[in-house]
């Protein structure tokens, strides 16, 4: 009852932040100690794994006081669910952290120190078991992002950060008055404990928080500008690690503790995601630079994976989970390859690019296997999220099946563009001779990225039959 | 007539702070002329140390609530821990105020006019009377005047003075023709007495009461800067020394905001349905006034004191609730406030004293990465001020929440949601300025020379930082301690 791993493994990357941030590293000291931590993060989480019960109950978990008074505590713990969640996303954050220190960021100490205090943000949003202090880590993930976006992104930030930012808390603050209203009519926060709720008002508020973030038609107006304008690690996270922490929040705490109302209200957000899974992969095929593919493709993917979820059936749920650790590990694997990209070329439009893969084996490899599984290739880890998720809608509905098997078709559609556009083709006005091939540091932190897929490719079952509903 | 008792002790934190201001104007004539700004910064220091100590003291002497003196002040926690923060909020305005350049011959005055309005606040949140409420409003609010206006040459010192005093001095004439509407219809100065006076002679929809109750309410939002009876608050905020603003921003506002629930919880309690109401609309114009005119200020001054308009606006909320969370609330709610308040203010005289001129978001840019503590410092209390996480400005935003709802009036809860989704805007326009922009990309001049040094500025920045913070932390010892305080007023 009282274990300190879960709190470990929220203090670990937050407290080597503040070292990172607070003592006199020279540049190369600073990355190799935040790299570090966040390794040694990884190791923590598979020390989890292995420890971990997936017998269905809440394990790891401790529990503190935090005002009492009305019922607010520290309570943290992990489910087969968010496990898989924390595991895909201190991947990716270390992942990230790795191609920023081989980049080498200006400000490395504060720069480091901020995605640290995000990586232990992420894992706080998925291990919460209490409403307030949920929210306490979702809020606390806009704060370094802000920065992140705000002072090492491109020319365009100041728009992008303001957009993102007003988006997301406008959201957020609908979500922390749904929050007073659950806990104080529950007479408790804690997510264990609270029963389940009829009030669709404050369904809605979370609903409406989760959907800005994930982001959901038609509440994607940031996402655009904030995927291009990141630094591509940093559009890494945030398609990759952050907007799961949307997913997660539909399924552990709008569907979990509003049964009827996600019931009510069901049609209402499949019809959104439906909706948004069309459109953004129409706007991913039409999109004139690799990044705007991949942010679109994003938006349609977060959407399918809402489908899933709001199936309310066991298959969905277990697509849904499945295809966020998938997307979360792709779409990462993508935005660093398309920095590397654009490192060589200086440029992200696919018409200056093109024929790539001649005398580049390594990038051409790596990006046609992450692409590959992105479009749900038959054997892809992609295709058994999403053949659960559509199976799991099927049940509610054959014609929001039909649509989700259609974005499938999408997706190869915009895909294929997005590889051939880069590998293939004549060599592009912005691809110089000398351009070279992905270096081996950067194959070093993109490949294991594509081996985890590869890895849930062979095993899906690794993950969908250890989730412990 | 009898000579009434008097309860020395709990007259204690006025008493220190009036001995201290004594002792800075002895000061300022015997002392060495060199050694004035330290010895009278030393004695006001230690007054309102002194007082913070006293009000320690008394809270937890105090388990319950007495009439002291003729019944003219109450004894109790509520006010003792209101007391608290004035005098921390005094200590560090002394802290902040240290290396303000002032005219030599000020210097001892500066520092005995502010511990004496730290007097009058600590008396006046004890006032359990309508003479005793005049008598600390007055007191604490000539002095601010004085200190509003004490760079006479300055003109926008001079003007901020006089609208203070103009506008304030209107303010309390309305307060005071309340006082003598309700006195009056009832023939009671104690409040207790006229919450019983009025239930027992009916006088529930007398014209008189509720004229009175109506210039009170007034005649506090004025003192409170809660619009639309805030015209003064931009003026006066930019005008004043920011040491000054620092100050009033912080210890004004606990003062009103707490006076006032006190006199409307105890008073007029049969008046609760339209006091409340009423209360909940100055909070809504308060929250919309104050957010919507911040958005267009470029003067960092001018845009904390829209600011402080709508974090009346907040606390009005907890009034409004009329409920012991509510008074939880709004204890908890001043504490953090008033130290990002502080704070925020004590690094705008900081980048004051380092340009030389006023401070606006375009001449903050970069300061982020060249002076890193305030910079990190400003940005935490710019987070506190939206309510965001790890600060305690997000807790006190929640309670405040939790208590109108607790009332049942969810539409303040959305009201509330509402200016805060709006006041981010400008509050991360300051973190964008500080970090988001180089000095070169504005083509600022170069100072020239290293930024004066102020240990003392620095220290009392960081700490409003770390109560700004670790009130997110600890909160349940806070509020055990605000919760014992709201017992005292009776709901």
């Amino acid at each position: 009852m009282n274990d300190w791993l879960t709190t470990i493994l929220i203090l670990l990357p937050i407290g080597a932040g503040l070292a990172v941030w607070l003592l006199p590293w020279s540049n190369q000291a600073a990355g190799s100690f935040a790299l570090l931590a966040s390794l040694v993060e990884v190791g923590v989480w598979i020390n989890a794994v292995v420890r971990f019960d997936f017998d269905g109950s809440l394990q790891l978990d401790q529990q503190h006081s935090w005002f009492g008074d009305l019922g607010v505590s520290y309570h943290v713990g992990l489910y087969g669910y968010s496990l898989w969640l924390v595991g895909m996303s201190v991947v990716v954050m270390t992942a990230a952290i790795a191609y920023a220190f081989w980049v080498g960021r200006e400000r490395p100490r504060a720069y480091f120190g901020l995605m640290l205090f995000l990586t232990g943000a992420v894992v706080g949003v998925f291990a919460a078991q209490d409403l307030l202090l949920f929210y306490v880590f979702f809020e606390a993930m806009l704060i370094p992002l802000y920065v992140l976006i705000g002072v090492w992104g491109g020319a365009g930030r100041m728009g992008a950060t303001i957009k993102f930012v007003i988006y997301t808390m406008a959201g957020s603050l609908l979500m922390l008055a749904a929050i007073v209203v659950y806990g104080l009519s529950e007479g408790t926060f804690d997510m264990v404990e609270g029963g389940p709720s009829t009030n669709e008002w404050a369904f809605l508020g979370f609903a409406v928080a989760f959907a800005v973030k994930a982001p959901l038609f038609p509440l994607h107006g940031w996402l655009p500008d904030a995927y291009r304008e990141s630094s591509a690690e940093v559009s890494a996270v945030l398609s990759g690690v952050v907007s799961k922490a949307a997913g997660y929040g539909f399924f552990a705490i709008a569907i979990a503790k509003f049964p009827e109302p996600a019931q009510d209200l069901q049609p209402l957000l499949l019809g959104l995601a439906t909706a948004g899974l069309v459109y953004g992969s129409f706007l991913a095929f039409r999109a004139p630079d690799i990044r705007g593919v991949i942010a679109y493709s994003s938006l349609a993917q977060m959407s399918l994976i809402t489908i899933g979820l709001f199936a309310l059936n066991d298959l969905g749920f277990t697509g849904g989970v499945l295809h966020m650790v998938n997307h979360g590990l792709v779409s990462a694997a993508l935005f660093l390859i398309a920095g590397a990209v654009e490192r060589r070329t200086s440029t992200g439009e696919l018409a200056r690019l093109g024929g790539m893969a001649r005398g580049r084996p390594i990038l051409a490899t790596v990006l046609m296997a992450t692409g590959v599984i992105a479009l749900a290739v038959p054997g892809s880890s992609a295709f058994a999220g999403e053949f659960l998720i559509l199976s799991g809608i099927f049940g509610e509905g054959w014609m929001w099946a039909a649509v989700g098997a259609l974005a499938i078709v999408l997706a190869a559609m915009y895909m294929i563009r997005l590889i051939s556009g880069v590998l293939h083709q004549d060599v592009g006005a912005a691809v110089p001779d000398e351009a070279l091939d992905l270096r081996p540091a950067e194959l070093a932190v993109i490949a294991p990225l594509v081996a985890c897929l590869l890895a849930l490719s062979v095993w899906p079952a690794g993950i969908t039959e250890h989730l412990s509903f | 007539m009898t000579k009434p008792t008097v309860d020395w002790f709990a007259l204690s934190p006025a008493l220190a702070l009036l001995a201290a201001a004594g002792v800075a104007l002895l000061g300022a004539v015997l002392v060495p002329r060199r050694a004035v700004n330290v010895v009278s910064a030393a004695v006001c220091a230690l007054g309102f140390l002194g007082a913070g100590v006293a009000a320690g003291l008394l809270y937890w002497k105090s388990p319950e609530a007495t009439y002291e003196v003729a019944d003219a002040i109450r004894r109790d926690r509520f006010g003792t821990l209101a007391q608290m923060v004035i005098a921390g909020a005094g200590f560090l305005a002394v802290g902040i105020s240290y290396a303000h350049r002032l005219r030599r011959e000020h210097v001892g005055e500066y520092y005995a006019l502010l511990a004496a309005a730290g007097g009058g606040m600590v008396f006046l949140v004890q006032a359990s009377n309508l003479m005793t409420l005049f008598l600390g409003l007055e007191w604490f609010s000539i002095c601010l005047y004085i200190l509003c206006a004490i760079e006479i040459d300055r003109v926008g010192s001079l003007e901020a003075g006089l609208k203070y005093l103009i506008v304030g001095s209107f303010g309390s004439a309305i307060l005071l023709f309340g006082s003598a509407l309700v006195y009056g219809a009832t023939g009671e100065l104690e409040f207790g007495a006229i919450a019983t006076a009025i239930d027992q002679q009916g006088l529930r929809n007398d014209g008189l009461v509720l004229a009175g109750l109506a210039l009170l309410i007034a005649g506090l939002g004025f003192k409170a800067s809660a619009a639309p009876f805030h015209m003064w608050t931009p003026d006066v905020y930019e005008g004043a020394p920011t040491p000054v603003t620092a100050f009033m921003s912080a210890a004004t506002k606990t003062v009103a905001l707490v006076l006032a629930m006190r006199v409307l919880v105890t008073a007029f309690p049969a008046e609760e349905d339209l006091w409340t109401i009423a209360v909940a609309v100055l909070a809504c114009i308060s929250l919309a006034w104050g957010n919507i005119a911040a958005l267009v200020q470029r003067n960092l001054k001018r845009m904390l004191a829209y600011s402080s308009v709508s974090h009346a606006g907040f606390m009005l909320i907890a009034i409004a609730a009329n409920n012991e969370l509510g008074a939880k609330a709004l204890l908890y709610y001043l504490i953090p406030y008033s130290a990002a308040s502080l704070g925020a203010f004590a690094v705008i005289a900081a980048r004051e004293r380092e340009l030389g001129e006023r401070v606006t978001l375009d001449n903050v840019g970069g300061m982020g990465w060249e002076r890193p503590v305030l910079g990190v410092a400003m940005w935490i209390f710019m987070l506190a001020f939206a309510g965001l996480p790890l600060t305690g400005g997000f807790v006190g935003k929640f309670y405040v929440f939790a208590a109108a709802y607790d009332r049942g009036w969810w539409w303040l809860v959305i009201a509330g949601v509402i200016a805060t989704a709006i006041s981010l805007y400008y509050y991360l326009a300051v973190v964008r300025a500080l970090y988001m922009r180089m000095p070169a990309e504005l083509q600022l001049a170069p100072a020239g020379g290293s930024p004066p040094r102020e240990a003392l500025l620095q220290a009392s920045v960081v700490a409003c930082m770390a109560v700004t913070v670790v009130s997110f932390f600890a909160v349940e010892p806070m509020i055990d301690v605000a919760e014992k305080a709201a017992a005292h007023l009776p709901f």
